[in-house]
This record gives structure tokens, sequence and C-alpha cells, in this order.
């Protein structure tokens, strides 16, 4: 890259890479910021009376209980409390701040800022769960208006916002597949669950927490599992289908449908993990496709924030026929007014606290608002059509593919693969990433295992314009021109990022050297800080 | 002439239709609903969603969605008793301001590099933490204070081999039915009777049915109904006996004047980051906390991504990571603990700000002054004839059990009248726990000051009367 300025910037209409630096503050771990007898906030004290009423509320504790020192909290002023957070705000890359294409399945998109604004009014933030109902009729309509969108946008019967992301959402559609099965007294008997290798970990691992075991199903050189290993795996001891469609590839599986069938001819219920929807709102449907279960992440395809990893808010929806196992309680409209339903006794219980994360499920609705159906079909087209077109030309790259369905158009998002790449120059996907983050980008992998070899995963969003695209291609670009001409490059990235490569893994795998806890950093290293 | 509105939406750069047919062109492809060829048109929604007409302006957007939210009575305009999992504290404007900064609320799951500041942000958290509960290893957040005692549970039952778990009997019933639907169907959770003057475990009953079968004991201090726990060392000691882990959930909040449980025997601490900085947002401000000793049979028990510290290549720099990421999900899908996924990270990083904005000086004061303010309360509900405050004899945190049967009155009608006078009353116990009568759990914390607690007790007496 030339050190003229003008070279970084589109001044021609051609993509550059831009000259990107991190904020790089070398700021201390909070604890090197204490100094003692500094306050950051200061309470009301307690009133005379109130404390002489109250008596020796001291001497009412029992021993055992009273803490014998104090915490070893930092001390801080408010104005290093600030400037701190501030600081590590900086050091830290949101979406806002960048083309966050990098960051595939996870759905990164716009976050309007005018939610941001309502979730933060009174009207939500100082509400009370148990509240009487008279009183949170504008929040019960929320939920309940909500509730009605999400139908028609996936064609199921009833949904449940209970679930605190997309994980507990699975995990609660495992337990009313439990549910549902005992009811029929085939508990015992219904104990696997099948998936895929391209669905989330969750669907597996969620299964498997709810007390099933986990068949996984394997792609053929289509990218899809065949129709015959469904059929194989299935049997009188399936309790049930848990698959993402499209898969993390990219690629709509066409005969999702004839796998619904042979689960439901084989006794078992099915479940669509729709945290892969942004390419098929109003596309497509999980009714049409004969599920019974499904869910959407609302932190992700409904456009709340990802709060750097929650709270976000997993949907979850069935049909009238499982709709009695839903968590409790369940939001009713009665003529004007909104209830909460708690006398549901085939309920699989609670999952979550009181009825979930509340601001998101506001914030969601106001997004579908906005949109409507033509949006949401446009953010559908849109998504598609980024992918499409970053697919063209991240695939101009020497070195880079998209394994599967060669020439095929994929859907929201692409696994592609780095292999003939960093086979030529000996780099890993990972040092490709890490030097992707110097252009002030994200970057991501796959889950694991790495079916893909050095794989990469990139979901451009509706958000994202196609300027934005084609310098998210360019940054690609130049990072693998450097992998051919300057390997140390990436294999030392990153460099201009808040800090620098980790190499020791021993402080991550080592129980003797593994600190999560400053106190335990101090106890094992005391001497090298 | 009138300005003709753009059909460009503001969330969607490229539904510029000049934009989307260069697009096209660079593919090749002829339309738009060409690249959807892959999905059978069997599977194909063949008519529009039938939705509500958009509020496409951001204005009309704002007042539809102001006018949803008006139709709320909020804790702000009312004087709100409510505590009984979901707390009413003050939160300081530097959590707000700092879980409002896109860098941060926008962020998901970047490496820790560019993503560096949430990394140490949530290591902090895990610290400070730590420091209050003094126990080397703090999780990054779960979703709630559920999940935490559920995984917690768990943790317990594969560390002992064992499937029984002993829960103090006055847990709450929400809880509950977390705890019996996430350990189903590994694990068999009984309820310990408890003290029905006192509200403690009967530690007899508990010695009783302690047996090798047992890999936990579990209860709360603060407990669900507001007493503390006055024989949790004894508790502590006959789990050990019996070989099972003793599983602590506590309010973090409390723990400038009461013990962190690992003082008193805990292995497992647990509980729920709410009070921390979160507003109460009808229940969406919770995170689960999880906190053991730092030793391998702990760590590599827990679900959650546990971030630690660590140098990088440049000499004294502090980087960070995951720990132990090989017990995860993410890395052994079912073969991982549980599981791990998207939670309550910003609740997390909130909560650190709180405790860096509070210090050990703080949590002395709001603990002291919370115990002051809620004794006083129930001493001045006391007074109402036929009201029994605290209806539970032991020493309390925040939270209170008044009993009304005295008055002739049930707590529907006692909070009824009080709703009728712009007060929001106790939690209705009366479904939960029948034995307690007609009861409600009051909840005082420091926003409570003297005007406020003294116009409940009249008005308390005025309703009752």
């Amino acid at each position: 890259m030339s050190d003229d300025i003008r070279d970084a910037r589109k001044t021609d209409g051609r993509p550059h890479v831009r000259r990107f630096h991190q904020a790089r503050w070398d700021e201390p771990v909070l604890f090197e910021l204490s100094t003692p007898g500094a306050r950051g906030l200061l309470l009301p004290e307690t009133e005379a009376e109130v404390a002489d009423g109250a008596g020796d509320v001291w001497g009412s504790i029992p021993d055992s209980l009273r803490r014998r020192r104090p915490p070893r909290l930092p001390e801080m002023s408010q104005v290093h409390v600030v400037r701190h957070y501030f600081r590590l705000s900086q050091e830290n890359l949101g979406a806002d701040l960048n083309i966050d294409v990098g960051q595939g399945t996870c759905t990164m998109k716009h976050n309007p800022k005018v939610n941001e604004q309502l979730a933060r009014s009174p009207g939500m933030t100082e509400l009370h769960p148990l509240q009487d109902e008279s009183t949170v009729q504008g929040i019960l309509e929320i939920y309940y208006r909500m509730e009605q969108l999400l139908k028609e946008i996936s064609g199921l019967d009833r949904f449940t916002f209970q679930p605190g992301a997309g994980s507990q959402a699975i995990y609660t559609c495992a337990c009313i597949v439990r549910a549902f099965h005992a009811s029929r007294g085939e508990a015992a008997r219904r104990n696997e669950v099948v998936t895929t290798i391209f669905s989330h970990p969750s669907d597996a691992a969620c299964a498997r927490t709810a007390g099933f075991k986990v068949i996984t199903l394997y792609p053929e050189a289509n990218g899809l599992p065949a129709i015959e290993a469904v059929k194989a795996a299935v049997s009188e001891r399936t309790a049930a289908l848990f698959i993402t469609n499209p898969e993390d590839t990219g690629i709509f599986n066409p005969r999702i449908a004839e796998f619904v069938q042979v689960v439901h001819e084989a006794g078992g219920l099915c479940f669509y993990d729709q945290a892969n929807a942004n390419g098929l709102l109003g596309i497509t449907r999980a009714r049409e496709a004969g599920f019974d279960m499904c869910h959407f992440n609302l932190h992700k395809t409904f456009g709340t924030p990802h709060g750097s990893g929650g709270p976000g808010v997993g949907a979850a929806g069935c049909t009238s026929a499982l709709e009695r196992f839903l968590p409790l309680p369940t939001v009713e409209r009665e003529g004007d007014r909104y209830r909460l339903d708690y006398d549901r006794p085939d309920s699989i219980g609670k999952v979550r606290s009181f009825l979930g994360v509340a601001p998101a499920i506001l914030k969601a609705y106001a997004w579908v608002m906005s949109l409507g159906a033509d949006g949401l079909r446009e953010v559908a087209e849109t998504a598609v059509l980024n992918n499409n077109y970053l697919l063209h030309e991240v695939l101009k790259i020497p070195g880079v593919a998209a394994p599967y369905a060669e020439g095929m158009r994929r859907l929201e998002q692409v696994r592609y693969s780095w292999k003939a790449l960093c086979e030529d120059t000996g780099v890993t996907t990972d040092d490709i990433g890490l030097r992707a983050a110097d252009f002030g980008v994200h970057y991501w992998h796959s889950h694991h295992p790495f079916i893909v070899p050095e794989p990469m995963t990139l979901e451009p969003t509706e958000s994202y314009s196609k300027a934005d695209l084609d310098e998210y291609a360019a940054i690609l670009r130049e990072v693998a021109d450097e992998a051919r001409n300057q390997p140390e490059t990436l294999r030392t990235a990153p460099h201009n990022s808040p800090v620098h490569r980790v190499v020791d893994t021993r402080y991550f795998e080592d129980p003797e050297m593994w600190a999560v806890t400053w106190r335990a950093y101090l106890r094992k290293h005391g001497g090298e800080g | 002439m009138a300005a003709k509105h753009s059909a460009s939406h503001p969330y969607i750069p490229n539904s510029v239709p000049t934009i989307r047919q260069q697009l096209l062109d660079e593919i090749g492809a002829p339309s738009v609903e060409a690249l959807f060829a892959t999905i059978p048109d069997e599977l194909r929604l063949k008519r529009r969603l039938d939705l509500p007409e958009p509020l496409v302006s951001e204005q009309a957007l704002r007042a539809h969605v102001e006018d949803l939210l008006a139709r709320n009575a909020t804790c702000r305009q009312n004087l709100n008793f409510l505590g009984a999992g979901c707390y009413q504290h003050y939160v300081p404007a530097v959590c707000d301001e700092i879980n409002g900064r896109g860098e941060f609320l926008t962020a998901y799951a970047g490496e820790p590099y560019e993503d560096h500041g949430r990394f140490q942000a949530l290591f902090e958290y895990a610290s400070m933490m730590g420091e209050l509960l003094e126990m080397d290893v703090v999780n990054v957040p779960t979703y709630d204070g559920l999940q935490a005692t559920a995984t917690a549970l768990r943790m317990a039952c594969r560390m002992t081999g064992r499937r029984q778990v002993l829960l103090a009997g006055t847990i709450g019933r929400d809880r509950l039915s977390m705890i019996r639907n996430y350990c189903q169907p590994d694990i068999e959770a009984q309820l310990l009777p408890f003290d029905p003057v006192r509200g403690t475990v009967d530690l007899a009953e508990l010695e009783s049915r302690l047996s090798g079968a047992t890999a936990a004991v579990y209860f709360e201090n603060p407990s669900y109904l507001g007493f503390l726990e006055g024989g949790a060392p004894e508790i502590a000691v006959l789990a050990h006996r019996a070989g099972a882990e003793c599983v602590v959930c506590v309010d973090p909040i409390s723990l400038g004047v009461l013990a962190p449980p690992s003082a008193y025997g805990a292995d497992i601490v647990c509980g729920d980051l709410q009070p921390l900085g979160m507003h109460m947002q009808f229940g969406g401000g919770h995170a689960g906390f999880i906190a053991t000793r730092d030793e391998e049979r702990y760590v590599r028990q827990f679900p959650s991504r546990l971030f630690g510290v660590t140098p990088t290549r440049v000499p004294g720099e502090f980087g960070f990571g995951d720990v132990a990421y090989e017990r995860t999900s993410f890395a052994l899908r079912e073969q991982g603990k549980e599981w791990v996924g998207t939670a309550s990270a910003l609740w997390g990083i909130t909560a650190g700000v709180y405790m860096a904005l509070m210090g050990p000086q703080g949590f002395a004061e709001i603990g002291e002054s919370i115990l002051q303010r809620s004794r006083y309360a129930s001493r001045e509900v006391n007074r109402i004839h036929g009201v029994r405050s605290p209806a539970l004899d032991s020493p309390f945190f925040k939270e209170f059990v008044v009993n009304f049967d005295g008055t002739g009155k049930t707590v529907a009608q006692i909070n009824a009248g009080l709703l009728e006078r712009g007060i929001f009353g106790g939690k209705d116990l009366t479904a939960e726990f029948a034995d307690l009568g007609q009861s409600a759990l009051f909840c005082v914390t420091e926003v409570h000051n003297r005007a406020d607690i003294d116009r409940l007790a009249a008005t308390l007496e005025e309703v009752v009367r």
C-alpha cells in the first residue's frame, strides 16, 4: 500500500483498502487503576428515623453470615470508570462501526437507533414483571402483536418469547419434543434426535442436554445430506429432526419437505432451526415445509442488537398440536384486554425468568413494523442478492473456493474454503482472519469441526451497500496477495488491533496457568505483572 | 410540486433500484427471483405476507410504539414493593451510558483482538464478581439466575456421578420449575421441608435424606422469601460429609454486608446479576453467574465461556481468550457440557461497570442501607392491626414475608386496594406457599425512603381496615 491517503480512499470509483488502525490504549486492568478512598457513586444516606426505627441491623445477622473483610474491588472515581470503559469500547469493533459481513451465521445488520431509544424509555425499563396485568397492557399488547407477526411469517400457530437466545429456544423445542412423546407414552422409546453437521452445534447439544441421543448426518457431494441417509437414521426410536435450512453453506435443501415426511412417517417431530432465515422472509416458511416447530433469533433476523453476546430472544414457535406444551405463561387476548395464562397443565414450565427479554421483543416488533410485508421481502431479496454478488467477487480471488453446489446460487451466506491458498502459502484461515482485522473488519471461519477445510463464512445481510461489499472483497484480495508475497505479515497479525497475537496457549489450557479472574492471575503469576 | 417518497428503505442501502440492477448485471442473473430457483415451487409462499401496513417514517413508528408503552403504568409513576427475583434498585447513569455504546451494544462474536474491549470488560466483570464472591472462577454470564442454578446443579451431578439434588423447600416455584425441566431426565430434584416458624432448612431432615446418591444440597442466601439461612455452615458440613457439593444462590448486592457463600462452605455459587445496574425491563435485565474455586474438576464442568488473561507476543501486554474451550458445545457439539451460545454478555459488562462504580465502600453502604430500610418497613407494617411482619422469624435482607391472616382479607384484595392508591404491593405467595396463609413478599431497597415506607404503612392500614 502506498502512503498517499488518496490511494486509500474511493477516489476513482474503485474500492481500496483503507489505512485502518484501531484504538490502542494499552488500558490497564481495572484493578491496576484503583486509588484507595476514591468513589464512583455516592448513595443517599438512610434517614435517621429509618436507621433508629430499624434498630441494630448488624446484631440481627448471625456471625457466620456477616462479611468479615470488604471485597477487594477497585476504588475509582466516576471520571476514571467512564474513561476506562470508553477506552475499552473503542477497542471493540461493534457492527455500527464496520462492514460486518465477516461474522457469517450471525446475521449482523443495522440495529435502528429509534428502537433502542424506545426500549430505553421508562415505559419499558421501569416495569416489574409481576405487576398487575392491568398495569402492563402496553407491553403485553406488544408481545401479542409480535406473536401475530411471527405466526404469519412462519405459518406456525403459537410462539413463546421466553427463551433468551437461539440455543435456549432450541432447548425449549427439545423439551416440547420430550413432553409430546411422554404424553403418548413413548418418552422412553423415542430417545433419538437426528441433525446435520452443518446445523448449529446447539441443535445437537441442546437435544443432548434434554436427554436425547444425537445422530448427525453429513453432506453428500452436493453439500446436502441424502434423503437415503435420513431414511436410514430414522426408526421407532426417532424423537425428532433438528435441522437448519439453508445450512451454514447457504445451500437451500430442496428436499426438506421429504425429510420432514420421512421423520413424520416414523412418528417423530420436526424442528426447523431458522437462525438462517434472513434470506427466507416472505419467500418460504416452516409451515409449507411441514415443520412442527421452528425458532427465530430476534437478535439476528429481526434487527435487535447482539449486545456483545446477548441478551437476545429465541422466539420458539409450534403448531396448534403442540401449543399445550409451550412454556408458562402465554399471552392471551380477550376482547381488547391482554392477560397471562398460567393455567396450562401440560406446559413444560419455565425455561427462563418471567417473560423473557422484553426490550428485545419491543425492538424486534418495531423493526418489523418499520418494514411491513414488502419490506421483509426486500430484506430477504437484498440479503440474497448481496450474498450472490459477494460470492461472485470473492471467487475472483485466487486460492478461494465455495465448496459444494458449484455454479449454483446461494441464499444468505456462503462457507468458503481457502484450502488452495493455504496449501500454496502455508498460512491458515486463522491467519487470514487476524490479518483481516487489521483492515477494520471481522472474519469468521466456521463452527467446529471444520468440515470445509480452512473455512471462512461470510453473510452480507441487507444492511450493506455495493461499495461495502466491494471493500470487503478488496480486503480479502489484499490479504490473499500478502499470503503469497509476505506470509509473515499474516502469521504475525494482527498489527493494527488493540493487542497483538497470543502465542502461548498454555494460559488457556494448563490449569496451573489459566486465570479467569484477576485474583487467580495474581495468585498464579503475581510476580510477572 | 409535492415531494414524492422514495422507495428505498433507510435500513436497506441496496434497495435503490439502479443499484439492484447493477448487482444483477454483475452476477449475470436475469432477476432477483432467479436467485431463489433452488427453493421448490411447492415450498414458495405465493402471496404477500399478511402483515399490518408498515409505519415507514421513523416519526410514525415512534408515535405508535410510544402509544403502546403509554398503556403501561410504571414503577416510577407508582410506588413499587415487588421483588421476588426482579429488583428495583437505583441504576447509575454510567451503567446506561456504557451499555448504550454502539461499540458494545452492536458487537457480537469477534476475536479477542479486534473485540479486545469486550473480552477485557468481561474478564474484569468476572474478576470483580470473584472479589465479591471470594472465588477464583466466574463464567461469562448465562441467561439468568434460574439457568445458572440449573446448570450449577448439573455440574454437581457430573462431578459426583450422582443424580439426586436436595433443594431448600422455600425455593421459588419458577426456579423449581426451571430446575425440574432442565434436569430431566437425568436428575431427581427433592424438596427439603423447612422450619415453619423460621423458614430455614430443617437440618435433621436434611441429614436423614443425605446419602451416597446425593450430588448436591442447594439453598439460597438470602432465600427466595428474603430470610437468611442461619444454618448455612451446618448445611455445607452435612453436604460435604455425604460427599455432595454445596450449591448456594446469592443476591450479589448483599455481599457488602453478608458473607460470600464460599466463607461458609459453598462449592458452587450462582445467582442473578440484575440487581447490579440493570433496569427491571419487565424481566429483561437478567443474567446468570456461576462461580467456583479454581480447581480443574470444577472448571472442566462449566458449559459457559470462561475468558482468561494471557501475555501476547509484545512483552507486558495483556490479551484474552477462551479457557478450556474444548469442554464446550462450540468445540464438541453434543459431547460438550450442556450447551453454550448467545446469553447475556451486555449485562455482564454492565454489572462490571456497577461494581467499579460502587467499590467496597459502596457495597457496604448499600447493604447496610437495604438492611435498615427493609427492617424499618417490616416494623412499620407490623404495627398495623392484623398484620404480622416479618411472618418468618429470621433475619432478612431486602425482602420479607408479610402475613395478613389477622385482617380477614386476602392478599388479592389488599393488593387491589393498594393498586387503586398507586402502590404495587408485595408478591402474593398464596399460590406458591399455601402453608403461609394470606402472605405476600415485600421488597424494600435503597430506592425507598422514609416517606415511601410510611406511605406504604399508612395506605396498608387504610386498605386492611
